[in-house]
């Protein structure tokens, strides 16, 4: 059974590109558009990998990662953070928080696929 | 469309909601309100558009989104302040940020030079507030090399315009033939779900690993955290790789582990008695796995007490998530509190809905025809037939209203335009304005908000420049130097209402009517009133601009403003006192499909007038018919007169003009305000109707706006008032066009 992946994303764009590059690797997608809506859709479905952008309304990424390692069920999952070059400190501050790896904007399909099978157990 | 293109339409999509929050963002900052999260939401705009044109590689875009974006980092970190003068220069930057976005879609190609000097001004005011990096180059948005194979790219020989290629010299110590490491995680590390078992794998992906579990850290029992991390690993990695290659298989995990990596003896270097076949052998050789002894002794050890430590874990769990309710709760907090997620939304092709209209149109139609066969049949008021006709019919409304509903959308789509542009003229013209909006959710068709833009905006143009004073001229009129621009949008009486109202000078009057007298517009001895001389703006051809500004005088007037009304079906008003400022007042139909109007009878035929344009009807007395000549009668009405017209004679249908004793009239107002009395032979009653357009059926015909199907199948011509008006006293212009009737 293929992997199933959470792409957590503000931007529809993001969220497109997500889901046209994971569909195309062979992996099922659920989405959600900030943090807050990532932690229901994490509580009705069971996805194996999540995938969240840091800046968001509502919650952000940090929030997100915060909230899912504190909950008995999902803590173990593995997170990546999308992130852009230019900002260090975030992927610092996303460790902090539980993240367990982040993948570079822009990412190529691969790199996402890459990325993810480092994770996933 | 290739998925890619789609996105990036969607991109481009999202860009303008973004862009709008942008601005709605940085004006809430202008005026004063430094709510944390309207910066954190003017930032995430900037940050999605410069990410989304990244992966697009859109790269004068990323570059000027970086620099903006940095600008707001810092102000959204505190190190900047919100000062007016950051602000301004943020919404001039958001402007510059819309032209890179239309360039990238292949629109206008964006002003180079503004862009380059509002990004110094952007990263000067960043290094005024700290010593960040602004000004450094936006970082090259390039696909990166997958992170397994770094330092390869760079340093490959390149050859030259001649073709000649560099001879490259390793100087470097021969590549090791593999690498020892030694993995040691920190305590945490499977707090952050990574794992041993996806690392190891990496690494054996770049060569066969012996690996070697070292469980000499594990605690005594008791003691031991079961979540922890004790155990630390050797792994010996046969690969002719790089260092850097073996390090990146740890990139998630450095920091939270102690990793060392030793080459091991390379080739060149061992003992010269061993030969090379024998050092890859057991270099490639695992190390021989435990016994099933020592991994029984290891198991009985350990298990006991993990058992214990599970559910210890287990319980220690849930009182975590007791004491920190945050995480579970705010699911609840969210459905009970603020929409949740995505807003349920479609996308709907256009053309479906528009089809949609017209079968509903269709189906208004159909019922009203049954309700009148039912009736004419002679079925009883309350009889179940006639009762569940009632309630087809309420239906058959609900319907209409829901479908109709669909096309309706915020005028908000035009109203964020306005910002800009009052900037824009307000710099240009070096006026200080401020603009309020209000009723931005106001809903009406779309195709009327996509023809509202361009009256708006030039109302929004003749407000800012030709209603507000000029700075010193509102401080010597003891005004504040800032002038307002209001514009509002609203609902009255089954219309929309936009209103573009200015707090400046008002209509110069007797400028105006000079204006008039020069250009022969008027009569030079014409007694007008003020609503009389305020209406002369709308004639063709009326500027009262001296100089023919860039802004204002495009060669679009106000004439043209209130053509383009008038073919929505809407009108246009202006009320102004001098000294305190104008204000213009647009009315439009909600909707283009459907029209209340009054059915009337003109010799055979039945006519509908648009409700909107009739202010009453009146049964006229022969005595207030009077003779102007021997074609023009006007009617007395109260104390003044209106021109009387029949509507029969001047569509052609009768030659001789009916007496007005034995019809009605409607008393119309065109949208000039100008009044006219419509002769016609009896009233049948008030309807809506749905609007059928004759251009696209059959032909434009003079004095008729559209047609309709009323209830018993007939077609019903839906009278142009303005047109009629001015048909008359002209000879009809198709005599005859008889109608099945």
């Amino acid at each position: 059974m293929s992997l199933t992946v959470l792409t957590i994303d503000d931007s529809r764009t993001m969220r497109d590109m997500l889901m046209l590059a994971l569909q195309g690797a062979g992996f099922n997608v659920v989405q959600a558009v900030d943090g807050l809506h990532g932690l229901e859709v994490l509580a009705e479905s069971d996805p194996q990998v999540i995938i969240t952008d840091i800046n968001m309304p509502r919650m952000d990424g940090f929030g997100f990662i915060e909230g899912v390692r504190r909950s008995e069920r999902h803590r173990g999952l593995p997170i990546l953070v999308l992130t852009t070059e230019s900002d260090p400190a975030k992927k610092d501050r996303a460790r902090q928080a539980g993240a367990t790896g982040w993948i570079v904007k822009p990412f190529s399909p691969d790199k996402l696929v890459e990325a993810i099978r480092r994770v996933a157990a | 469309m290739d998925p890619m293109e789609q996105i990036k339409a969607t991109f481009f999509q999202e860009c303008q909601e973004l862009l709008a929050d942008l601005e709605a963002g940085l004006m809430a900052l202008e005026t004063g309100d430094n709510d944390p999260e309207i910066v954190n939401a003017v930032f995430r705009a900037v940050h999605s558009i410069k990410g989304g044109a990244g992966a697009f590689g859109l790269e004068e875009l990323v570059s000027f989104a970086h620099v903006f974006e940095t600008a707001l980092d810092e102000m959204r970190a505190g190190r900047l302040a919100m000062s007016t003068p950051a602000v301004k220069l943020m919404l001039r930057a958001s402007d510059m940020l819309s032209d890179h976005v239309s360039a990238a879609q292949g629109q206008t190609p964006a002003d180079e030079q503004r862009s380059s000097a509002l990004m110094a001004e952007l990263a000067a005011l960043t290094q005024d507030g700290s010593a960040s990096a602004a000004a450094e180059p936006p970082p090259a948005f390039i696909a990166v090399p997958s992170a397994a194979s770094p330092g390869l790219d760079s340093d490959e020989p390149v050859p030259d315009e001649i073709g000649f290629v560099p001879l490259r010299v390793n100087l470097d110590p021969p590549p090791a033939s593999g690498w020892r490491i030694c993995f040691t995680p920190a305590s945490d590390l499977y707090a952050k779900a990574n794992d041993v078992t996806p690392l190891v794998r990496e690494l054996e992906r770049l060569g066969p690993c012996a690996v070697h579990l070292n469980a000499e850290g594990l605690p005594d029992l008791d003691v031991m955290d079961p979540e922890a991390a004790y155990l630390n690993w050797t792994i010996d990695l046969s690969a002719d790789c790089s260092r850097d290659a073996v390090q990146a298989a740890f990139e998630f995990v450095d920091g939270d582990c102690d990793l060392t990596i030793e080459a091991l003896v390379p080739v060149s270097q061992a003992p010269p008695a061993m030969d090379l076949e024998s050092v890859l052998a057991q270099a490639r050789m695992p190390s021989p796995p435990p016994s099933d002894g020592e991994i029984q002794a290891i198991i009985d050890q350990v298990v006991p007490s993990v058992q214990v430590h599970m559910d210890q874990t287990k319980a220690g769990a849930s009182s975590v998530s007791s004491d920190h309710p945050q995480g579970d709760a705010a699911p609840d907090a969210a459905r009970s509190g603020q929409p949740s997620g995505p807003q349920a939304t479609i996308r709907v092709d256009l053309d479906r809905v528009d089809r949609l209209i017209d079968l509903v149109g269709e189906l208004v139609i159909n019922q009203a025809m049954l309700a009148q066969r039912v009736a004419e049949s002679g079925f009883a008021r309350s009889s179940t037939v006639m009762v569940g006709l009632d309630d087809l019919e309420q239906l058959t409304r609900e319907i209409q209203d829901s479908v109709m509903a669909i096309r309706a959308q915020p005028v908000k789509s035009v109203f964020q335009r306005i910002p800009r542009l009052v900037r824009e003229i307000a710099l240009s013209t070096g006026k200080r304005v401020r603009l309020v909006t209000e009723g931005e959710g106001t809903e009406v068709d779309k195709t009327v908000i996509e023809r509202l833009s361009d009256p708006i905006t030039h109302m929004i143009r003749n407000a800012v420049d030709h209603g507000l004073e000029t700075p010193a001229e509102r401080v010597a009129a003891g005004k504040p130097e800032e002038g307002v621009i209001r514009l509002a949008a609203l609902h009255r009486s089954g219309r929309i209402v936009i209103e573009v109202s200015d707090d400046g000078k008002g209509i110069n009057r007797p400028r105006v009517r000079q204006i008039a007298i020069d250009k022969g517009l008027i009569d030079p001895d014409a007694q007008l009133t003020d609503d009389e001389i305020d209406n002369l703006l709308f004639l063709p051809g009326f500027s009262t601009a001296s100089t023919i500004s860039n802004i204002s005088g495009r060669g679009v007037g106000m004439d043209v403003v209130k053509r383009s009304l008038q073919a929505l079906g809407g009108r246009i008003a202006i009320a102004s006192t001098p000294g305190q400022g104008s204000t213009f007042t647009m009315s439009l139909p909600l909707t283009l499909a459907v029209l209340d109007g009054m059915v009337v009878t003109v010799g055979d035929q039945t006519l509908v007038a648009p409700l909107t344009s009739i202010i009453e009807t009146l049964q006229p007395k022969p005595s207030d018919v009077r003779l102007l000549g021997p074609q023009s009668r006007v009617l007395a009405v109260r104390d003044t007169y209106a021109p009387l017209i029949d509507v029969g004679a001047v569509l052609g249908w009768r030659e001789q003009a009916a007496n007005p004793a034995e019809g009605v009239c409607i008393l119309v107002e065109n949208e000039a305000g100008g009044r006219a009395a419509l002769l016609v032979d009896t009233i049948q009653g008030q309807r809506q109707v749905v609007i059928k357009s004759l251009e696209a059926n059959f032909q434009d015909v003079p004095g008729i706006a559209a047609a309709t199907i009323l209830g018993d199948g007939r077609v019903a011509l839906i009278i142009d008032v303005d047109a009629v008006i001015a048909l008359r006293g002209k000879s009809p212009a198709s005599p005859t066009f008889a109608l099945a009737s």
